[in-house]
């Protein structure tokens, strides 16, 4: 066995069963007996229901039953939950309107589900749903998020008397508006962060099983948190308490947070066989997860940051607009307030801040986090403003960054917004992206590519994010009505092999080998002898899941908290076993030994005597090795780092290719490279179609015109380069593992150095902000009108 | 998608008496466009009508003309020899249209047939002056194409090949939709000792067609340089998410130049 | 109902089927080979890509019927009879070219049919254009190319 502890690239053990097509997916499960259901969607943005005839529906071959929002309001099912509340600038807790799981009276958006046909075969479920005759009004309706609040929008829920789904703010706006009226230099910047579309490649799907002999319900779902939808739905929705209901998210096809909510289609199917006592599976078709899936971003902000005249940022003034789309998704109310506000900081000293959210409701599909989630709003603003002071004053802008960077002695540093970092080093993730991007060489690589009819730009960012999430008592008292601890489960067998039983949730993240590692490294126990399990709330004791870069940082602390469990126990077994005080047992390399002798026991011989406990100090300890942490995070984390991006601009048609991207990040402790490093490259690439090809659209009339992958511009592989990544860590101060999380940082720091590098490439246009994504057609538009005013000047 | 009853005649006048024999019997090619409409139940056939056992396959090459039957798949156009030899712009469109797993059944027939006013090969047909043999008669390019997803063909008529003359030199460019892939802007460009012929694909209200103002510059001297200057009207352009009528009708002069720089 | 004669991996099906069957859903559903994967409904992800009398082809755009007396190959049957796997499953896996493994199956199918079409050898670039049916969410595609680029060799070197 070669080194598989933490800092070795293993190999994932999860691989061989993906690769040879044995992955089990939600839609690979086939339970006896099992019916399809289909959705009948909305294709309108906005309309009353006068009626719904399922008559010749219910009539056509195959078909079991049909329901609609007025079956299951008879059965008091509640409506989806939201799991955050935030409170106005006054106090007052946000609006919350109903979210019925099946329309009831109205639909608000397109692909709002109306009623679920349930038949023999998913095409006759399919041919029934579209017998049903949907008498509709069709009332006016509000796409565009600065809509939502102009004067006499038509209102998504009537009863709110406006769009507003919250007013909120963080910073005290009399201090920073008096940091503006001292300043040398105001620099103002008005920008969007487009809306997008998950996309995870496995379309979401669900399948109810209820057991008509004990009651007992299993939902099987597209899960990025199997326990967190048991709560919600269980508790909320369909009102079944947790020990009749089982909810199993098995290979999971990608996330990207689309699938951390709670979804209309669990609690259909769930409560459907029920009704029909069977088993009832429905699987989304791209289409469908295009209208109902989660989307992500949608902001409107205005920044504004007042700059000393050596360029020290003084204060910062931010007006935001969210789009919540047309019902609260089960986390969209913190994404612009708590992941997005609070991170307006950044990297810099900036005294002051004050920001100012307002959360609109419209005719879309609900918004909610999506990789990164806030942070890549925040980051997005800030490196792009950072951008315009440095072009409106004319000081360099790495120089300009430098300047303002938080010192690597300062820490723990205190922002005005919240939040307290513990580590960091920005200086050093800087000056080393800039060497591996020849930042210093780049000028020639422009004028030779001038040569050649491109225009060349080179980009940076200089971010951090908070992740690792929560410190449950901190997320309370902001309005999360759930803690975020983290839970493990460490089973120690009889003859040494071990099982971890995780509350976090792989669906990519290749947790069954990175977490094996943890138990590599504190037992001492080989890889192939540890096997992950997650996914399942009959198997794993809790577990809020995973997003937010968290599984690392607060699953695996939870899991060195068990694993020094084990080895205190294994302490006392082994000092009964060999006559020693415990005090004198010393644990390392699977082995406990009695200091200062030569005297030891494996970890198997401990925990054969745990369970065949003959002898065995019974009096003082239960048999068994089998112990459980719950482990709750005292801060956040902070990764952040360095991304440049360099890019060339076919001036003819305006496309942008990206020649070189350069990521530098500080994610803490790193237990497997090679997976941190898929991890940043994916989120990149994520970014990178952010900023250049993602962008979901809605037309006036509340269609989404980009709703299959035809028109989402989904990233391809020669859309991209291969990226030039590495890390530069400082370790975590509060967590026992010092590791900081992985999995969001490349999306949230690449989209603003791409953005800055397009608008490097473009400096003789005179341009000085373009809104992503940056497409042929908005470039193009770009040069020629810089040509034109090139010409007349 | 909607079922239908589904049939593989072994002869075309089988073929052609089932399709005559209802009008909502459908035929099918390759399947790449026509699987995915019906998919997405935009279509209800009654019948589909499989061509694949009708040996329509093959492609020769002789007397200055290429041949290639209609059921030839995109793959073997692409990869063929013989069409690479003589007419190498042809192959390489063939090369281009969708990805692998599309090329090794689309076909040509099928691409003629539907005419999806962003699809490759009716520029080359067209550019080519090439002539579409069904099983009642030869109809030539400038008689074929009618609009969007309109053709010549009528009920019941099926396209057995497609004949192309060799030109002295060709090419096609194609500027790509970024999410489908389909065209946006698709140029062919072909010198004949009569002259030059240009169809652009992708771009227009009416489908594909010829643009008489390249045509005129590159019959006078067919290099890049001539192509300066010959502007395209919008207002007939296509316009969509992905590009501007305007965006369209610039694409054609700068799709059109790197055409002619590669032939 | 037509009847549908086909071999998968080796083995020979005769199969009911509707004429609207994709050769998806017979895999999936008839023969319970859930190793090809459907994740959109345009043709545009290939996570549905086989190969069907030696090449690529996405069963999400075939009928069933059109793939009677045909021989096809799925994710399932690419490893050996012993398990060990095909060099391009093995570089996925010593690349770290996966992650949540759902567009896994129907990326080593188009690679290999990548690789087997080009005997000369790919560049990083033919490699790229090459994958252009293909989506992955998950990596990136770095480390996907790269593992194509290393089975490349050893698949011409048997």
């Amino acid at each position: 066995m070669g080194f598989e502890g933490i800092g070795a690239s293993v190999r994932r053990k999860e691989d061989l069963r993906f690769l040879s097509g044995n992955g089990n997916y939600t839609d690979d499960i086939n339970r006896p007996g099992q019916l399809y259901a289909v959705m009948r969607r909305s294709d309108r943005p906005h309309a009353k229901i006068n009626g719904i005839d399922t008559a010749a529906a219910s009539k056509a071959p195959g078909v079991v039953a049909i329901f609609t929002g007025a079956d299951m309001a008879k059965d008091e099912i509640g409506g989806l939950p939201c799991g955050w509340q935030i409170h106005n600038k006054d106090g007052s807790p946000m609006a919350e309107p109903p979210h019925p799981v099946l329309a009831i009276g109205k639909v608000r958006h397109v692909g709002d589900p109306v009623a679920v046909v349930i038949a023999e075969t998913k095409q006759q479920a399919r041919d029934a749903a579209e017998l049903i005759a949907i008498d509709y009004h069709d009332l006016p309706s509000i796409s565009s998020t600065p809509d939502a609040i102009a004067a006499g929008a038509p209102l998504v829920h009537d009863e709110l008397g406006s769009n507003i789904c919250y007013d909120w703010h963080i910073g005290d706006k009399a201090v920073v508006d008096a940091a503006f009226a001292g300043a040398a230099h105001v620099v103002k910047l008005d920008l969007v962060n487009n809306r997008l579309v998950p996309n995870a490649m496995e379309p979401r799907a669900a399948i109810g099983d209820y057991d008509t002999s004990s009651g007992d319900y299993t939902l099987y779902t597209t899960s990025q948190n199997p326990h967190v939808i048991r709560l919600l739905m269980g508790a909320f929705v369909l009102h079944i308490p947790e020990n009749k209901l089982r909810v199993v998210a098995p290979d999971v096809g990608g996330g990207f947070g689309s699938k951390i909510y709670h979804y209309a289609e669990e609690a259909i199917v769930t409560w459907a066989s029920a009704k029909v006592r069977r088993p009832v599976k429905w699987t989304a078709d791209r289409t469908e997860s295009f209208m109902s899936d989660a989307h992500g971003r949608d902001h409107v902000s205005t920044a504004e940051m007042a700059v000393a005249a050596d360029g020290k940022f003084l204060g910062l003034r931010i007006h935001t607009l969210a789009n919540m789309g047309a019902y609260l998704s089960t986390f969209a109310p913190a994404v612009p307030t708590y992941l997005y506000a609070t991170l307006l900081a950044g990297v810099y000293t900036t005294p002051v801040i004050y920001c100012e959210v307002k959360a609109v409701f419209t005719h879309t599909v609900p918004v909610d986090a999506y990789r990164g989630a806030g942070r890549p709003e925040a980051t997005f603003l800030l490196e792009r403003l950072v951008d315009c002071i440095a072009q409106d004053t004319g000081i360099d802008r790495v120089e300009l960054r430098r300047k303002n960077f938080i010192p690597s002695n300062a820490f723990p540093y205190q922002t005005p917004v919240a939040l307290q970092y513990d580590s960091g080093d920005y200086q050093t993730t800087l000056k080393v992206a800039l060497a591996n991007a020849d930042w210093d060489g780049f000028e020639a690589r422009r004028a030779e590519a001038k040569s050649r009819g491109k225009l060349r730009g080179i980009g940076i960012s200089t971010y951090l994010e908070a992740c690792g999430i929560a410190p449950s008592a901190v997320v309370g008292s902001l309005g999360a009505r759930a803690g975020l601890y983290e839970v493990a489960n460490i089973r120690v067998h009889p003859t040494g092999s071990v099982t971890v039983f995780t509350g976090t949730h792989s669906h990519g993240q290749g947790h069954e080998t990175t977490l094996a590692q943890l138990v590599c490294d504190q037992l001492g126990v080989p890889l192939s002898q540890v096997d992950v399990v997650h996914g399942d709330t009959a198997k794993i004791p809790f577990g809020m899941g995973t997003y937010g870069s968290r599984s690392l940082a607060v699953g695996g602390s939870a899991m060195v908290k068990a694993m020094d469990k084990i080895i205190a126990k294994g302490k006392k077994i082994a000092a009964h076993l060999m006559e020693a005080s415990v005090e004198d047992i010393e644990f390392a390399n699977n082995t406990f030994t009695v200091a200062g002798t030569d005297k030891s026991k494996t970890l198997t011989d401990i925990s054969l005597a745990a369970y065949v406990p003959h002898n065995y100090p019974i009096d003082e300890i239960e048999p068994g090795l089998d112990e459980t942490a719950f482990y709750d995070p005292k801060n956040f984390t902070f990764p952040g780092g360095c991304h440049i991006a360099e890019v060339e601009i076919d001036p003819e048609t305006g496309v942008t290719t990206v020649i070189n991207f350069t990521a530098v990040d500080d994610v803490g402790r790193v237990v497997n490279p090679m997976i941190v490093e898929g991890q940043i490259q994916g989120g990149v690439a994520q970014g990178i179609g952010q900023a250049l090809l993602e962008a979901a659209i809605y037309d006036k009339s509340g269609q989404l015109l980009s709703g299959s992958m035809m028109d989402y511009t989904m990233p391809r592989a020669d859309n991209l380069p291969n990226f030039n990544v590495a890390t530069e860590n400082t370790m975590c101060t509060h967590n026992p593992l010092g590791s900081k999380g992985c999995g969001e940082v490349g999306a949230i720091g690449s989209p603003p150095a791409i953005m800055n590098a397009v608008i490097d490439a473009l400096k003789d246009y005179g341009v000085r902000h373009i809104d992503m994504p940056a497409t042929g057609p908005k470039l193009w538009s770009i040069i020629q009108a810089g040509q034109t005013k090139m010409a007349a000047e | 998608m909607y079922d239908f009853t589904y049939q593989k005649p072994a002869s075309l006048a089988d073929a052609a008496s089932i399709l005559s024999g209802d009008a909502d019997a459908k035929a099918l090619a390759g399947g790449m466009t026509y699987i995915p409409v019906l998919k997405q139940r935009l279509a209800k056939p009654s019948a589909i009508v499989d061509l694949s056992g009708l040996g329509l396959s093959g492609i020769t090459v002789a007397g200055g003309t290429v041949t290639i039957g209609a059921m030839t798949t995109h793959g073997t156009v692409a990869n063929s020899a013989e069409v690479k030899a003589a007419i190498p712009a042809l192959a390489a469109l063939a090369g281009g249209i969708g990805d692998e797993a599309v090329r090794h059944r689309g076909t040509i027939g099928g691409s003629l047939a539907n005419n999806d006013p962003a699809a490759c090969y009716p520029s080359a047909v067209l550019a080519l002056g090439a002539t579409i043999t069904t099983n009642k008669r030869a109809i030539a390019a400038d008689d074929y194409f009618q609009g969007m997803f309109t053709t010549a063909l009528e009920e019941g008529e099926i396209i057995t090949s497609v004949s192309f003359p060799v030109p002295e030199r060709a090419a096609y460019e194609k500027f790509r939709n970024p999410a489908s892939r389909y065209a946006i802007v698709g140029v062919f460009v072909a010198k004949f000792a009569t002259g030059a012929r240009v169809a652009v694909t992708g771009a227009s209200q009416s489908g594909v067609f010829r643009h008489a103002g390249m045509e005129a510059a590159l019959s006078a001297n067919f290099s890049p340089d001539a192509t300066a200057g010959v502007t395209t009207e919008a207002d007939n352009m296509n316009g969509d998410i992905h590009a501007s009528a305007e965006y369209r009708a610039h694409l054609v002069g700068v799709v059109t130049k790197r055409a002619v720089a590669k032939a | 109902m037509p009847q549908v004669t086909l071999t998968v991996n080796g083995k020979q099906h005769t199969v009911e089927v509707e004429g609207r069957t994709l050769l998806v859903e017979l895999l999936r559903e008839k023969l319970g080979l859930t190793g090809t994967h459907v994740g959109c409904d345009t043709s545009q992800c290939g996570a549905c890509v086989v190969h069907v009398d030696g090449v690529s082809a996405k069963s999400c755009t075939m009928l069933a019927v059109q793939a009677n007396g045909t021989s096809v190959t799925t994710i399932e049957g690419l490893a050996a009879a012993d398990g060990t796997l095909h060099p391009m499953q093995e570089m996925f896996r010593e690349h770290h070219a996966l992650q949540c493994g759902f567009c896994t199956p129907g990326m080593v199918m188009s690679a290999i049919d990548l690789v087997n079409s080009n005997p000369a050898g790919l560049t990083e670039k033919e490699i790229r254009e090459g994958l252009e049916g293909n989506l992955c969410r998950c990596t990136g595609y770095h480390n996907i190319v790269k593992a194509i680029a290393a089975a490349a060799p050893l698949m011409h070197a048997k």
